[in-house]
């Protein structure tokens, strides 16, 4: 029983952890576009955001009480298992954090789940065709109707807003840009705080600490929200200066209009029954309002990378995962073993990120870095051939230098 | 394995219509008021221009309004 507990604390710590990465992995979508056209400072857009995650993770348990039913057969899930799912799920989270790209974080935690259901009962556990309904389609779906929408919008507010000028037009898109953004991050805490909790309530319920079909306890709501409150707080800035800047160059008009079609995808796909993905929307519609103006470009280098990790997310995170759990059947020192390697490869992570921080001071400004080390390192824990990527990232890197001009406070 | 086309299509005409509909509204909006700027410099008024910005954004708070409401659903 002593053990048993034991193993039920470490899940909820991990899944917590988790919480915590998805925050900072996810700020980037709520307030990317929102910083780097300068509608707010970069720690003003962080806290907002962190405040309305944790208001919207206590508005609903309707997506907790889902998260753990129809992907894979929850009878017979140990703790363990959900354990390893957590580890691969976090791992890429952290690894697609040190690259800098957006990839969604539902994605590697389903893809985690899977990844130890198939190590700890067998290919037949994970149900195909849920993946496919699922996973899959979203994932192509969301870009091409939220960047459509965008590019659109784009194209009719820069037809219409010919005249729009001097200071009330720039106050009016900051306004606007504020609550779209608002509302994306409000919509992202009802739905990914209440994913976490979904996974400590099917570990309660897995460990026997909790009845079968009940609602999270209130601990685990209030910890949930917290943690990825937090997360939000502590700002994954290397993904906000990609999808603030890296993908293309945002006016406000642009971040306004991708913003109003991000969270408008959101909450339609979500109220309409087919979910899409928060990560997918928002980078979608970043590059459609990229699109959208006469002269826009997205830099279809990062964009690609960007679209290489968002294929990987499911595979990688399962990868690791089944792993994990293939180690912890060996008992609690095969257990004990997935924790240290856990903690040991997140601190790597953390330490390699040091060698070059971006943080809130630095986030909307080029790279003036020559890449070197840095780069190297960077690449060598990236996913596809190193070499290319290499190249890439050192293109996307030294972009925004040569064509340093300041758009941010650009009227039209 | 049944997808639900139809409701990937709603998805898709519904986020298409309601942005570029809040958008133009929004757009429309600012206008009125830059007129009202502009007008302000040449001592004129522009009545007409800044009833219809705040009718416009008003449309815009009702949208944000019902988004609340939907995620608090």
């Amino acid at each position: 029983m002593e053990s048993f507990s034991l193993i039920l604390a470490i899940v909820v710590i991990t899944a917590l952890v988790f919480d915590f990465t998805n925050g900072f992995h996810d700020t980037a979508n709520a307030m990317a576009t929102t910083i780097s056209t300068g509608a707010l400072k970069p720690k003003v857009a962080v806290a907002m955001s962190a405040v309305l995650n944790l208001v919207g993770a206590f508005l609903s348990v309707e997506v907790a009480n889902t998260i753990s039913k129809g992907l894979v057969d929850e009878t017979g899930i140990r703790p363990e298992v959900i354990f390893a799912a957590l580890v691969g799920a976090i791992l890429w989270n952290l690894a697609t954090w040190l690259v800098g790209l957006p990839s969604s974080s539902s994605h590697a935690l389903m893809g985690g789940l899977i990844g130890a259901t198939i190590a700890s009962a067998g290919v037949g556990a994970v149900h195909g065709d849920v993946l496919v309904t699922k996973v899959l389609i979203p994932a192509i779906a969301a870009p091409i109707v939220a960047g459509l929408a965008a590019m659109l919008a784009t194209r009719l507010s820069y037809t219409l807003g010919k005249k729009a000028d001097g200071k009330a037009a720039a106050k009016g898109y900051r306004t606007g840009q504020i609550a779209s953004a608002g509302l994306v991050s409000l919509a992202h805490g009802t739905n990914d705080a209440q994913k976490t909790m979904g996974i400590i309530t099917l570990a309660l319920v897995a460990g026997g600490a909790v009845a079968p079909d009940s609602d999270p306890p209130l601990w685990v709501i209030l910890s949930a929200g917290l943690a990825i409150a937090l997360g939000t707080y502590f700002g994954g800035w290397r993904i906000i200066r990609t999808m603030g800047k890296g993908l293309t160059d945002l006016e406000p008009q642009q971040g306004f209009a991708a913003q109003t079609s991000a969270a408008t995808v959101i909450l339609a796909s979500s109220h309409l029954g087919f979910s899409l993905s928060t990560t997918h929307s928002v980078s979608g519609s970043v590059m459609g309002a990229g699109l959208g103006r006469k002269g826009g470009v997205v830099r279809w280098s990062t964009a690609t990378r960007m679209f290489v990790a968002w294929g990987l997310t499911l595979p990688a995170a399962a990868l690791v995962a089944a792993l994990a759990e293939y180690v912890t059947g060996f008992g609690n020192w095969g257990t004990a073993l997935v924790a240290v390697f856990l903690v040991a490869s997140s601190a790597a992570i953390w330490k390699i990120s040091r060698r070059e921080i971006i943080d809130h001071t630095n986030v909307v400004d080029v790279s003036e870095e020559p890449p070197g080390v840095v780069t190297a390192a960077i690449a060598a824990v990236t996913p596809p051939p190193v070499g290319t990527v290499t190249e890439d990232l050192t293109a996307t890197i030294s972009a925004p230098v040569a064509e340093s001009a300041p758009p941010a406070t650009t009227s039209v | 394995m049944k997808i639900d086309w139809a409701a990937l299509g709603s998805v898709f005409g519904v986020s298409l219509v309601i942005t570029v509909a809040l958008v133009a509204l929004f757009t429309l909006g600012i206008m009125g008021l830059s007129r009202r700027e502009r007008a302000a410099v040449q001592g004129a008024s522009a009545t007409l221009a800044v009833t219809g910005a705040y009718a416009c954004f008003a449309a815009c708070a009702a949208a944000v309004a019902y988004g609340i409401s939907l995620i608090v659903a």
